[in-house]
């Protein structure tokens, strides 16, 4: 990495943590209110929580088989926030949400979660740390492992967020018995995937919105506004840079 | 029982480690160098905690209930341990640990990708059912037509100079889609790599 890029990179991380601690102030919130486009996956999710907890069904979250160490971990990562939210909104359902993943490190972090809200919501009685597991260690044993948790539970939704390969295909065979399955990926082949053989599918940055989308906290909401705004910048960017080299300029 | 502690040393860690990969300094690197190796050696140790849960905690318990998943239970649960101890007697470099280990888990991973293969193109077929609407057909018709123009059918446009620069404009739209995608990736792993830092998401913080 040249000095000049070592230079942008750094001013771009600064510009937008500064840009999401700003969002996230009352006074903008306020002032500025969230205004969220429809996801109709997003909705079915909703519909699917809100059903799980009247008629006590298993709502089941798998967080593909990304290892913390790895640059594709934020996926992961937003499938836990996701889990935090989904655990913290069926609290009052008989049966926790239950959740899969393919490496050891995500597996520590998703019990620590569920265990994390049966603290919160004062249910530690329905805490059960097998709620949780590592379906398996390589991604077509993990794909192997969590059909079969599906299957075994008795799921009634499904959310696969995370990253995952080609073994996404295996898994949205057993998606189809469940009354909704929101998928969503880092990967591009596991985004046209999920595309084909599922319902609902959410493509490039909507899988990060999903906490927001499920109120999970005012740094969610920002996140998501400042990721626009640089969206729209780098739009623009690219726009005038083709122009530009179209006119001979660059 | 959240811990201020853990968030102050998670997000120190991670702006010691964010800093030294942009600002080369031989003091940030020599901090950054061991706490990157910390997390590699704590990743490995999750790993086993995680297989342990997975055969004990697991398989173990479906062992223990009726059914027919018993005895598939119980044939991971008596493989992993027989794999284990030639492991540790023989040693994971051992040629013939390998061939066997190798043998048993290639073909299954192999038919796993055969069994894939079907499933994808039965997908394929019932993508019109699932996805009735504009974007729906957009994805069935591109793969059509990438389908088409990637199976070499149409070498022979190579020596038609308007045909071939048509078809090779098309070719560059996947990869300008996919850095689309990718654009809005980069952004949401930015975002939520932010969130973390900031202390705002703690999914370590129990």
């Amino acid at each position: 990495m040249s000095s000049i890029e070592q230079v942008i990179g750094f001013s771009v991380v600064v510009f937008f943590t500064i840009l999401v601690i700003v969002f996230s102030t009352k006074s903008i919130r306020n002032r500025f209110p969230a205004s969220f486009r429809k996801i109709e996956a997003i909705n079915r999710l909703k519909r699917a929580i809100g059903m799980a907890v009247e008629d006590g069904s298993c709502l089941h979250i798998s967080l593909g088989s990304a290892q913390l160490t790895d640059p594709s971990n934020a996926s992961a990562l937003v499938g836990l926030s996701t889990l935090h939210r989904v655990g913290q909104l069926t609290s009052t359902s008989d049966l926790p949400p239950i959740c899969t993943s393919g490496s050891g490190s995500l597996l520590i972090l998703s019990q620590d979660a569920l265990k994390r809200i049966s603290v919160d919501t004062n249910t530690q009685a329905f805490y059960d740390p097998n709620h949780t597991s590592m379906a398996g260690a390589t991604p077509f044993s993990y794909a192997v492992g969590t059909m079969e948790s599906i299957v075994d539970r008795g799921v009634n939704g499904n959310v696969l967020i995370g990253n995952f390969g080609t073994e996404a295909g295996l898994l949205c065979e057993t998606l189809d018995k469940a009354r909704v399955s929101i998928t969503g990926s880092d990967s591009i082949t596991a985004q046209s995937i999920f595309y084909a053989a599922t319902q609902d599918t959410l493509i490039g940055e909507e899988l990060y919105a999903l906490p927001a989308y499920l109120a999970a906290n005012p740094t969610h909401q920002a996140s998501l506004r400042v990721e626009d705004v640089f969206r729209v910048a780098i739009g623009s960017a690219l726009i005038a840079g083709s122009v530009l080299k179209v006119l001979g300029i660059l | 029982m959240k811990s201020p502690l853990a968030m102050i040393v998670a997000v120190l860690t991670g702006l010691i480690v964010l800093l030294g990969y942009f600002i080369p300094n031989p003091v940030l690197s020599r901090i950054r160098t061991p706490l990157l190796d910390w997390a590699v050696i704590l990743s490995g140790v999750a790993g086993l905690v995680a297989i342990i849960h997975l055969i004990f905690g697991v398989h173990w318990e479906k062992v223990k209930k009726q059914g027919m998943q018993q005895w598939f239970s119980l044939v991971v649960v008596v493989v992993f341990l027989v794999t284990l101890i030639a492991g540790l007697f023989l040693e994971p470099t051992n040629p013939g640990y390998q061939k066997v280990v190798t043998y048993i888990q290639t073909p299954i991973e192999s038919s796993l990708l055969a069994i894939l293969a079907i499933t994808l193109s039965f997908s394929s077929l019932k993508l019109l059912q699932r996805q009735r609407n504009w974007m729906g057909i957009v994805f069935f018709v591109t793969v059509i037509i990438f389908l088409i123009l990637n199976s070499g059918l149409l070498s022979f446009t190579d020596q038609i100079p308007i045909l071939r620069d048509v078809l090779s404009g098309l070719q560059m739209i996947p990869t300008a889609g996919a850095r689309g995608i990718l654009l809005g990736v980069a952004l949401g792993s930015l975002a939520t790599g932010i969130r973390i830092l900031i202390g705002s998401d703690r999914p370590y913080n129990n």
